[in-house]
Formats: structure tokens, sequence, C-alpha cells
């Protein structure tokens, strides 16, 4: 019997203990971190090419959509120009059919994340919701699978409807809104709006070509 | 020794998480608008607890008392984030619908309840047990609330169940009701809170029902007691006479 405290009395004990643990389990996350991440890369891009062909059909184009893009980092509304908004480009037969990209409308409970197509002339090809956190079976009609609201997007463009027209029935435009919904739908139409207005200004970045020539 | 089939009876019925402690509310009422999101979380929780509860019993001999909280709390966060990563990379599909549930995982407070007041005390297979009891009585309360809410919110049941359990499962997606238009209040929130309240007050009639019985029949136990011994005693009587 000695009259030294025993290990776990010491002071240095707990200190080292909950150090060594954080080690092992910082060690065991770099560990799995390294191994999904590729998986999970491969996943992200996975539903990424997926939303893309909801906007941009296969027979539009002939090029990877995902290889073949522009970032441009001036601020558009609600969209983080910190990383760059990204254009995916398609194109057929080499020349640039239509562009892709990522608009966030702020709805009636957070983001809603929209992913639209325009053709070079500045009309929408498409507009898909890709994820949204609205009223089940009120605001969740801006879903394709639930209605063909987001539809009638298609082929509408900046020269045909006037600004006045951009925005739900109820406010005076030319789109629906639904009923229990108005929030929503409003959001939608602003953002697919302000992103056609962002298209239109940046149009020759985006496409690549001089704007003098 | 611990009393194996206590525990099982503990974690799903008699101690459960949901209908008797009343944990984790939080993530039940979240996920529950379908039966499958239910039995996803359960899944996923019930990993967790097992895990946790393993490696928290075999270290309990080296965790101090006083460290005992933050070790348990750096455990489960790193238990939670390799099923995270893990789900991420594998089931994909599903991590999409839960993926905001999961690290939400870390701060349910039943695993931290049972770490400490069972799996730190408890030996590794009594631990691990308890795990298991406690997230499969978690599970179970998931996916008889989601069931309920889905049947009820929308005509369905299992919807997308292929997603979670591969396609092999996808007899289990069925829509019950043929042309029904929802009822909304179901799926939200409140639906949840509604839910829940008659799925407790129905268990608490099944125990009281339960322990009526077992009183019904303790008292006609003793009365039969009783006539025997006035059979007895009349037998004796009639000796005497």
């Amino acid at each position: 019997m000695s009259d030294k405290p025993e290990l776990k009395q010491k002071m240095a004990y707990h200190p080292l203990l909950l150090g060594g643990i954080a080690l092992i389990a910082g060690a065991l996350l770099v560990f799995a971190d390294a191994g999904t991440r590729d998986q999970i890369v491969e996943r992200q891009a996975e539903d990424l090419r997926a939303s893309l062909t909801q906007v941009v059909q296969d027979k539009e184009h002939d090029n990877k959509l995902l290889e073949d893009t522009v970032v441009l980092h001036a601020p558009l509304e609600f969209c983080d120009y910190k990383t760059g908004i990204t254009f995916y480009r398609a194109r057929l037969q080499g020349k640039i059919v239509a562009v892709s990209y990522r608009v966030i409308a702020m709805g009636y409970s957070g983001a809603i994340n929209i992913m639209m197509s325009v053709r070079r002339d500045g009309t929408i090809m498409g507009v898909r919701v890709i994820s949204h956190a609205e009223t089940p079976g009120l605001g969740d009609k801006i879903e394709a699978a639930k209605s063909d609201w987001v539809n009638h997007f298609s082929g509408m463009s900046l020269e045909k409807e006037s600004p006045k027209q951009w925005a739900v029935k109820k406010d005076g435009g030319s789109l629906d809104q639904f009923s229990g919904a108005t929030i929503t739908p409003r959001a939608v139409v602003r953002a697919v709006h302000k992103g056609l207005l962002y298209f239109k200004a940046h149009r020759a970045e985006i496409l690549g070509e001089a704007t003098d020539g | 020794m611990a009393d194996y089939r206590q525990i099982i009876r503990d974690g799903i019925w008699d101690n459960n998480v949901i209908f008797v402690q009343m944990l984790a509310l939080c993530p039940l009422l979240a996920v529950t608008s379908t039966a499958t999101n239910g039995l996803g979380m359960g899944m996923a929780t019930t990993a967790v607890l097992l895990s946790s509860n393993i490696v928290v019993s075999a270290l309990r001999d080296i965790i101090s008392q006083e460290v005992r909280i933050p070790v348990f709390i750096l455990l489960i966060a790193t238990i939670v984030t390799l099923i995270d990563l893990g789900m991420n990379a594998y089931m994909h599909d599903l991590h999409k619908v839960l993926g905001l549930f999961i690290p939400l995982i870390v701060t349910n407070c039943v695993i931290l309840a049972r770490a400490e007041s069972f799996a730190s005390k408890q030996s590794l297979p009594a631990a691990a047990l308890d795990g298991l009891m406690m997230g499969a009585g978690f599970t179970l309360a998931l996916v008889l609330l989601g069931g309920v809410r889905e049947i009820i919110g929308s005509g369905t049941l299992f919807a997308n169940a292929a997603l979670l359990l591969g396609s092999s499962f996808s007899f289990l997606d069925m829509r019950l009701l043929d042309h029904y238009r929802g009822f909304l209040l179901m799926i939200l929130p409140s639906g949840g809170f509604l839910a829940l309240g008659f799925l407790l007050a129905a268990k608490s009639w099944l125990d009281h029902r339960q322990a009526d019985r077992a009183a019904a029949l303790a008292r006609s136990a003793r009365v039969a007691a009783i006539n025997a011994m006035d059979d007895e005693d009349d037998l004796a009587g009639g000796d005497r006479t």
C-alpha cells in the first residue's frame, strides 16, 4: 500500500483521458472522411445530373453538362455568390443552345432550390424545384410531381412578358397562385424572374462570347 | 447479473423511450410524416444507441467520474458523424430524406441518458442488449406514429419503402385508400402531437386493462382460497359432529 493517490484520482488523468479519446475519435473521423469522400462527391454529382436532365432534355444537347461550366461571381440575390454561380452549358454540335443554373427563392419556410434553364435567345426552357420545405399539400404544388404549375414557366421570356406579368395573378401577373398558399409561388416567380434578368445582364460572359463581336 | 428479459421488456414496453420516458419527442414529431421515414430514423438511432452503449460500457472502467459527460458526448458525436458519412455515401437517397435529422441524433437525450444511467454501470452484453432494445422500442414508436399519420394524412403506408430497404421491399409500399385526397393536418406537426396523444392514451389503456385483469385474477384466486378454507372448516366441523 502506498500513500500515492490512485491513477484515476490524479489530476492529470482527466485531461489525458479526454485528450486521448478525442485523438482516437479524430483519427477515426479522418479515416472515415477519406474513405467516403469520393463516394459522396459521386452521389452529389449524380443528384446534380438528375436535376439538370429535368430542365434540359437529353435530346436537346450532345455534350456533358457537368463538364462545360462557367462560374460567375457577380451577385445574384439570395444566391451564394461567395462560391459563384455555376452555369451548365448545353451544346448541340458545339453551339450553346441553353444554359442551366440554380437560383434560390425564399419561401414560406426557408430556401427553395430551383434549377432553371434558359435558351440562348432568353426564353425559359424549363424550371424545376430541386428541394424545398414548404407546407405539404399547400405550397408543395411547386413540385413537378404534384402539379404542372412549374411547366408554365417554359417559353416565358423577358421580351414576351412585361415586368408586371412576372407575378402571380393575385398581384396582377400571369401565373396562378395556389389556394391557401401565395407566398410560395410568389417567391418562385420572383426568383425565376431575377434569374432571367441576371442571364440578360451577363449573357455574353455566360455564353462565352465577346461583347463586341 | 443483469436480468436480460427485464431489459428487453423495459426497452420495448415498460420503459419505452417515447411512450413512458417521453424523451426524444423532437425527432419523433419531425420525421414521422411517413412510416418509412420513421423506420429509417429508428434504425439510425438504434445503430447509434447500440454502438454508443457498447463503447461506453467497454470503457466504463477507465472513464473517470469527473470527465464522463464530455467523454460520452465526444463518443456519441463521433459515432453519429461516422453513421452520417456512411449513410451519405452508401444510402444517399435515404440520407436526402433524413439528412437533416441524423446530426441531431447527437443531441437526442436518449443516447446520453442510456450511456449515463445504464451502459456506464453494466456489463458489455447487458449494455449492448439495452441499446438494441431501447432502439427497438424507439423504432416501434416511430413506425407506429408514422404509420398512423401516413394512413390518415395521405392514405398510403410505407411509401418509398424501397428507397430505404432496397427494391426487394417495394411490396411494403401500399396505397390503402384510393382517390383519398389526404388530411393535411396529420402531416403537419400538429397532427404529430395529436397522433402521439392518442397513441399514449391507447398504451395507457392497454396497461390499465392488463393491471385490472391481474387484479381480478388475484382477487378470484383469493376468493377461491378463502372458499377452500371454508370448505376445510366445514369438513373439520363435520368431523367434530
